[in-house]
């Protein structure tokens, strides 16, 4: 059936055009779903069943963790990882679900980070207009958004690794403008004293608001993420990053599927963006320069770009190295790491360190016994 | 696009430059004079690098973005060299030999394993970038290294109408981008080499098929392709000085100039080159402020344009 | 899942030991004192200068003040802001240091000034950072600033270049922060005894190509004011001489160093005569200057990797962190309360530095002495900086009321 009809039946629910029958085996044995008969709502059942140990653990762990940790792990590291991750998400989204990498993930942040600090408070009252951050902060993401939107209609005009390219060129040349113009973005100083508002009596720069602040925002991008990955745009986009002239064949509008999307990793980022400028609490040039927009690259290659917790795995190694490294080797060559452990998972482990990780549980975790008795050895 | 297109599109970006040319050169003829020759200069040690990083491209669909890194490992080599021999010729000769054997172990170690893997193989070219960059950091610290020209070639020359004086080894520029250029002609129109370099950017899959060594042939491309980039890296460190950061400003360049040119184009690449060194010099002559962004602006204008570049063909 | 537990182990005992580390509190027990400096970049090498510096203070104490030890934990920074102050935020909240001394680069320094505002129970120093803004705009109650910045840096240099004929300068500087703060120290002396500026070039940060600047350079000007790093000054210097020109040149505190000194071109002969400001002098004949290099140059020969002579970053740092170790001996070594006591110890100091006195203004900024230099050629042919004057007493507002003094700019100030 053709594309067209095929969403249209996705939209309305319609019965699918009914096929031949195969008999059913006989229902199997297995435990009757105890709460199918219950009142509750389909999405809560459905979260029962997919809730494991594992999930709960790891959410007991995220919100407790605050409480425990000292303020500086609390702000430096976590709160510093989630943010990083969010921008390396939007990168991840974009190469992973999307064939596209873009390196213009971080100029984007760096667009909403500047917007924000013009259109908000700032230390250069004679650039910032003082609006209040509720009315700021949309405005700004929304700016990113537009801005990310025309980043992607440039990328897409060509295929495939033109996109780092081009991409490259468009964050260099936002790099040398606001560098360079002092009238907007006030040049090299950049914009500095960016403060998150007091909103019901926490101020949000604190470590303990700020980490959560960073946490309800990365579990929304992650959560966007897995859910658009699954919804009809976002399994068209991995057709269209498996085989783009397929879709094309099928009557799939590629490049407005793929400015959409980056329109999405955009909003991601911008999300992003405003916090980091808030984290940094200045935007200066140095923010989205060469070594940024490759850093999240780094990032985002580093935890894998096939999951979208991946993004956020990069983020929390490579904040743990920055802060640490000197302490256990010579920071002067923290570059020198960083670049090797990049290349050596391109290398050796193209999926990041989830990737890693699937192939130890593979080789050490329990092993998969065929049904089949062993074959002799002759 | 038609006649009438074509010829629209000309007024359009011609109409301006040719405005501008005449209100300059009214107005400060010998500054609108130098700065195109300054231009025209830049322009070639810009196209000697980026027809390195186009030939890579074109032939192995590998986006090097590890050829910065090259370019400024063959100018410190070149400057060791120098300082060793007191030769200039043999330190030209020494950084295209060592960026070309740096290209060479790229090739053969690393990246022949990736074939067909476009994505992962400009990744790993950018795991190896940083890699390099900071050995190199290591070895040479971030201290200025500024190599001589050699006597033949030091100072200026005078008596030239109008100009005054101009910077022999400057002029000199012009004098190598044209022996590359030419040289790379030969190789690629007149020479067996060349013919299967030529075939396989077509149609990699009929040269192997008809029999020839595709592997040799790569190696061979990305050592030239690699060696340019070190040669202009030793004339860089005359003209420009080396120092880090210069190799992301040269590969950003090749990038705009391959961009603007065409993919694999090596005519392609010696137009980008020279719109670019003339935009960015007349920029920086006449708007500084703006004048990088301009270059980059560029850039923008002929993806929206003309997405393959000027001389660019279809993937 | 195994991630965050060890996370929880690892932070559980970070929290521990920064509980325990926070109990020594008693006298006697060590003074924490961060040291941070650009150990990556383009400034690593005077980062690692600026670090031998303050170390050399520390030595010269003994390791030691009032009976306390002094232990120093040293931090790295690439002279990004952001960098500089998430490398600050460990030293003082995970590393709990009593005194932070640093950053090294202007940007950095303005930066970190900001986050000192949210600490107000650490005492900050800085180490190089040379920026107007930092203790003009905003300052910050703990943030002290013992050397003199790069306005300042070049007071006396108009006076003697206008004494030498140069009434018309051009001004070839990189367009950033530290080169604006260098041309307004020069001008604001220049155009007030009647010098000209007719043309301002600014080149991009890191531009090697200085073909297009040099071909603007009007006929009518007596000298170029070039504020550029030594290896860009020779840069420029050749590319100046193969295009023909012949023009003397001014320079700021950062041109005329040992590269420009050694330059080999054929108007080598030309730089004789050159004048230049800075903090310091080389061949300055101060006996404590002397003193000062002798033991720089004793501790830190050249073969363990210092410079023959201490460079600028060394003296600065150096300085800084003798006021932070001569505060503490005035207070002798008591930090409590709040550091209140110490903290009106360093605002009432007066610093013995090798180069002279140094006190602060009101907003703990340095004043200080300022040099002027001229390239003099010794017997053997050798160039080297010979002390034309001193300026004693420079302060950051050049002479000029607090109402009419505006940070430099592109624009600012101008007399064309």
């Amino acid at each position: 059936m053709s594309a067209a009809k095929w969403r249209n039946a996705m939209r309305s629910g319609a019965p699918l055009p009914q096929r031949p029958r195969v008999p059913q085996p006989a229902a199997s044995p297995a435990a009757p779903d105890p709460h199918a008969d219950s009142d509750a709502p389909r999405w809560l059942k459905r979260l029962w069943r997919t809730l494991t140990p594992r999930h709960v653990f790891m959410a007991i762990a995220l919100l407790v963790f605050p409480f425990v940790a000292t303020p500086f792990f609390t702000f430096q590291v976590a709160s510093q990882s989630l943010v990083l991750g969010l921008v390396a998400l939007s990168l991840s989204f974009l190469a992973g679900y999307g064939g596209m990498v873009s390196l213009a993930q971080m100029t984007v942040a760096g667009i909403a980070g500047y917007a924000m600090a013009v259109l908000g408070t700032s230390s250069s009252a004679e650039i910032s207009l003082g609006w209040p951050w509720w009315l700021a902060v949309p405005f700004a993401v929304l700016i990113a958004v537009l801005c990310a939107t025309l980043i992607g209609w440039l990328s897409v005009r060509t295929e495939g690794i033109y996109t780092i390219m081009i991409t490259l060129a468009i964050g260099v040349a936002f790099y040398y403008l606001v560098l360079q113009n002092y009238s907007l973005f006030n040049g090299f100083q950049g914009l500095r004293e960016l403060k998150p508002p007091t909103v019901f009596g926490l101020q949000w720069r604190d470590p303990l608001p700020f980490y959560f602040l960073c946490l309800f925002w990365a579990l929304a991008g992650y959560f966007l993420v897995r859910y658009v990955v699954r919804a009809p745009f976002g399994v068209a986009m991995q057709g269209i990053r498996d085989n783009p002239r397929r879709m094309a064949a099928l009557g799939y509008n590629v490049v407005a599927h793929r400015v959409a999307a980056y329109a999405l990793a955009g909003l991601i980022a911008a999300v992003a963006g405003v916090l980091l400028a808030w984290y940094n609490a200045l935007m200066t040039p140095g923010s989205v320069g060469t070594g940024w927009l490759i850093n999240i690259l780094v990032i985002a290659v580093l935890g894998g770009v096939k999951r979208p917790i991946g993004a956020f795995l990069g983020a929390l190694v490579f904040v743990l190295l920055q802060t640490f490294a000197i302490d256990v080797i010579d920071r002067e060559r923290f570059n020198l790491v960083i670049g090797g452990i990049f290349l050596a998972i391109v290398l050796f482990s193209p999926d990041g360190l989830l990737g890693l990780w699937a192939k130890l549980r593979s080789r050490f975790g329990p092993q998969q016994r065929p049904t089949s008795p062993p074959r002799r050895q002759a | 696009m038609s006649q009438r297109q074509r010829l629209a599109l000309w007024l359009l970006i011609g109409g301006p430059i040719a405005l501008f040319s005449l209100w300059a050169a009214v107005d400060n003829t010998r500054l609108y004079f130098v700065t195109l020759l300054n231009g025209l200069t830049l322009a070639s040690l810009y196209f000697i690098v980026a027809s390195g990083f186009t030939l890579v491209f074109g032939l192995m669909r590998n986006v090097n973005l590890a050829h910065g890194s090259l370019y400024l490992l063959g100018g410190y080599v070149g400057y060791v060299v120098a300082a060793k021999t007191g030769w200039w010729i043999i330190a030209l000769a020494a950084g295209f030999a060592a960026a070309a054997v740096g290209g060479l172990l790229m090739q053969w170690l690393i990246l022949r394993h990736m074939q067909g893997q476009d994505l992962r193989q400009t990744m790993v070219t950018i795991g190896l970038s940083i890699v390099v960059a900071d050995i190199l950091l290591w070895v040479f610290t971030a201290q200025v290294y500024q190599m001589e020209a050699p006597l033949w070639l030091q100072g200026p020359i005078r008596g030239i109408p109008l100009i005054n004086a101009y910077g022999a080894f400057r002029l000199s520029l012009l004098g190598f981008g044209l022996a590359i250029g030419i040289g790379l002609w030969w190789l690629l129109n007149r020479t067996r080499v060349g013919m299967m370099i030529r075939a396989g950017v077509d149609d990699r899959g009929m040269l192997a098929a008809a029999g020839v060594n595709v592997n040799l042939v790569f190696a061979v491309t990305f050592a030239l392709g690699a060696g340019l980039a070190g040669f202009g890296g030793v004339i860089g460190a005359v003209e420009l000085s080396m120092v880090p950061g210069e190799d992301t400003r040269l590969l950003l360049a090749s990038l705009i100039v391959v961009i603007v040119g065409g993919m694999g184009s090596v005519v392609g690449a010696a137009i980008g080159a020279a719109i670019l060194g003339l935009a960015e010099t007349y920029g920086l002559a006449y708007a500084p402020t703006y004048s990088v962004v301009f270059t980059f602006l560029i850039l923008i204008g002929v993806l929206a344009f003309r997405p393959r570049g000027i001389m660019g063909r279809a993937a | 899942m195994k991630l965050n537990k060890r996370l929880w182990v690892r932070s559980m005992l970070g929290t521990a030991a920064a509980l325990a580390v926070c109990g020594a509190w008693a006298q006697g027990q060590p003074v924490k004192i961060g040291l941070l400096a650009t150990l990556e970049g383009p400034f690593a090498a005077g980062g690692a200068d600026g670090m031998r510096g303050a170390e050399l203070a520390v030595k010269q104490r003994g390791g030691a003040v009032a009976g306390r030890k002094i232990e120093i934990i040293k931090a790295s920074s690439d002279a990004k802001p952001d960098v500089a102050v998430n490398a600050t935020r460990k030293l003082v909240e995970q590393d709990k240091v009593d005194i932070m001394v640093g950053p090294l680069s202007g940007g950095e320094g303005i930066a970190v000034k900001d986050y000192s505002k949210t600490q107000p129970q650490v005492t900050f120093i800085n180490g190089g950072s040379g920026a107007q803004a930092t203790t003009l705009t905003n300052p910050s109650p703990n943030f002290f600033r013992f050397n003199t910045e790069g306005g300042q840096w070049m007071v006396g240099l108009g006076k003697a270049a206008l004494a030498k004929g140069y009434k018309r300068t051009m001004v070839i500087a990189e367009d950033y922060a530290f080169p604006y703060s260098q041309v307004q120290g020069f001008m604001s002396e220049y155009c007030r005894l009647g010098g000209k500026v007719p043309l301002k070039a600014w080149v991009p940060l890191g531009g090697k190509d200085y073909s297009s600047v040099i071909a603007r350079i009007p006929k009518d000007v007596d000298a170029l004011l070039v504020v550029l790093g030594g290896a860009d000054a020779v840069n420029f210097l050749t590319q100046y001489e193969n295009a023909g020109g012949d023009k003397p040149m001014l320079g700021g505190s950062i041109t005329v160093s040992q590269d420009v000194l050694n330059y080999k071109g054929k108007r080598r002969d030309s730089l004789v005569g050159t004048l230049s400001a800075g903090p310091l002098a080389d061949a300055y004949d101060g006996a404590d200057w002397k003193a000062f290099v002798d033991d720089y140059r004793k501790t830190y020969p050249v073969s363990a990797g210092g410079f023959p002579s201490p460079s600028l970053f060394a003296y600065v740092y150096y300085v800084n962190m003798k006021a932070a170790l001569d505060g503490l001996a005035a207070v002798n070594g008591d930090l409590s309360g709040g550091q209140a006591k110490y903290r009106d110890a360093l605002q009432k100091m007066v610093l013995k530095t090798p180069n002279g006195d140094v006190r602060l203004d009101a907003n703990r900024q340095a004043i200080g002495t300022t040099f002027v230099t001229e390239v003099v050629k010794d017997a053997q042919g050798n160039l080297f900086n010979k002390v034309h004057s001193k300026v004693d007493g420079v302060e950051q507002m050049l002479g000029m009321k607090k109402e009419e003094f505006q940070i430099g700019s592109r624009d600012v100030p101008a007399c064309p």
